[in-house]
């Protein structure tokens, strides 16, 4: 098995578009939550969200012709697809057979798929584009990184609701270490704060009903009553160890555990004794040589959904064993961003990657009220500087699956 | 005024100036593929008021011109 590292980052994030900004903000506690303004939320119970604000294509060398004909998630994918690139400076260093890119969606292109249904309820089957199917399915953005950047490897686009990109970048650091690629955009996007999506999970019961954005999203405080939609895209660049250091590429962390497992359980909730999860939280720790003596991270999937919070505590406790749960700094970067849905995972993995190069970890804002059912280390409020060794981040979602990742700092 | 009409069509959808078309530019010239046709070609249906039966050997703007002019 091969070591593989992480040699470049990327994010298109509701707290900033470029890594500085968003590591900047995240540090401060800034909350990146506010009023929904995609469309007119007069109508709708929900009333805000984790937008991201001012993305331009032009600015990462997208033109408008080419923009025209990628949904916005695509957008999203290729724009943090291109700071990684540019943060690794992997271009021109990779044979193109042993480029990969295992980058998905939670949903895809939604945005196409609603507007293209219009016109075929208006004005028949005649006008609607061909671009529809190739903008809208769920793999495209993966694809469209390929085009750009001839990586003729493995191609991977995973889809698993919430857990999409922990999987996605799971699935490279494997590929990786098994010796199928040198070098892999791994990572999440999507975009779907747009009247369906908004409708769907409101009814769904998933999202908090509040009005104000500094008490909305509130991971594991005991008012938190569901999630606030975000959007955006995380890519990380993993690389092969050797390679890496042969060309002298920055090292931001290693990567040395994945594990995932299905809930089988229900479409929506998690498993209330969080058994499945603590599966996956205890495999990745495993994997990765995780002890009592790390100083441990946990990016926590924390959606601030009165179910999740409960159950993702107790999976810590079981996977990790209570002193090693209780002993570890935890915060859920969801307080700042909202839920990043198929970005989420990839967002998350790359403030454990960031957190592990710079000795501190951001904190879960907005935390006031303890719940007797969570009732570890949350990093309240501030954010925690400290030499940690290790890092894990997790994420679950729709359909019972969950990922964690393992990460560690890298030492050479 | 058909190709006048077509052209500024085609310049809007490559985002490039109209003076760049001319009857003669070809659809690969201007970097179209036959997706693109397709969806250049509900545009003009749209500007002309009419219905063009799509022929897969078009390849200059002329042609796609004299195929408008005669739908008319």
């Amino acid at each position: 098995m091969k070591r593989v590292v992480i040699t470049g980052v990327g994010v298109i994030t509701p707290v900033g578009n470029d890594t500085k900004t968003f590591w900047d903000n995240l540090i401060n506690g800034v909350c990146g939550i506010d009023r929904l303004t995609r469309f007119d939320t007069t109508d709708y119970k929900v009333k805000l969200a984790g937008e991201v604000r001012g993305f331009k294509p032009a600015d990462f060398g997208i033109d408008v012709p080419t923009a025209r004909h990628m949904d916005l998630y695509t957008q999203y994918a290729l724009a943090a697809a291109r700071q990684a690139a540019a943060d690794s400076g992997i271009e021109g260093t990779v044979a193109p057979e042993r480029l990969g890119v295992y980058l998905g969606s939670g949903i895809g292109g939604m945005h196409t798929f609603v507007s293209e249904t219009e016109k075929l309820l208006k004005r028949g089957p005649g006008r609607v584009s061909p671009f529809f199917i190739p903008m809208m399915i769920g793999n495209m953005a993966a694809g469209t990184i390929a085009i750009q950047y001839n990586a003729q490897g493995p191609c991977l686009p995973v889809v698993t609701a919430c857990a999409t990109s922990t999987h996605a970048i799971g699935e490279a650091f494997r590929a990786v270490a098994y010796g199928y690629a040198d070098a892999i955009f791994a990572g999440g996007a999507e975009a779907t704060i747009e009247p369906l999506a908004v409708a769907g999970f409101t009814n769904s019961q998933a999202l908090s009903l509040s009005e104000d954005p500094n008490a909305a999203s509130l991971p594991f405080d005991a008012r938190r009553g569901g999630f606030v939609m975000g959007e955006g895209a995380g890519v990380m660049i993993l690389e092969e160890y050797e390679h890496a250091v042969s060309r002298g590429a920055k090292i931001y962390a290693e990567i040395s555990g994945y594990a995932n497992t299905c809930d089988a359980y229900h479409m929506t909730a998690p498993r209330p004794d969080g058994a499945c999860a603590a599966r996956a939280v205890e495999q990745a720790a495993r994997e990765a040589g995780i002890t009592a003596d790390d100083i441990l991270y946990i990016n926590a999937h924390g959606t601030g959904t009165p179910l999740n919070d409960s159950s993702e505590t107790l999976a810590f406790k079981l996977g990790l064993g209570e002193e090693m749960a209780r002993r570890a700094a935890i915060s859920s970067t969801k307080s700042m961003t909202g839920h990043m849905l198929g970005a989420a995972g990839a967002v998350e993995a790359i403030v454990c990657a960031l957190t592990l190069a710079r000795h501190a970890a951001p904190p879960t804002i907005h935390y006031e009220e303890p719940d007797p059912a969570c009732d570890l280390d949350y990093i309240p409020n501030v954010c925690r500087k400290a030499d940690f060794t290790a890092a894990l981040s997790t994420s679950l979602g729709f359909g019972g699956h969950n990922g964690c990742l393992a990460l560690r700092t890298f030492g050479g | 005024m058909t190709f006048e009409k077509t052209a500024k069509i085609l310049a809007e959808y490559k985002d490039i100036d109209v003076s760049e078309i001319s009857l003669d530019s070809t659809f690969e010239d201007l970097g179209l593929d036959s997706l693109d046709t397709v969806e250049i070609v509900m545009s003009l249906e749209d500007e002309f008021g009419i219905s063009i039966e799509l022929d897969s050997s078009l390849k200059t703007v002329r042609e796609l011109v004299e195929l408008i002019d005669g739908s008319l």
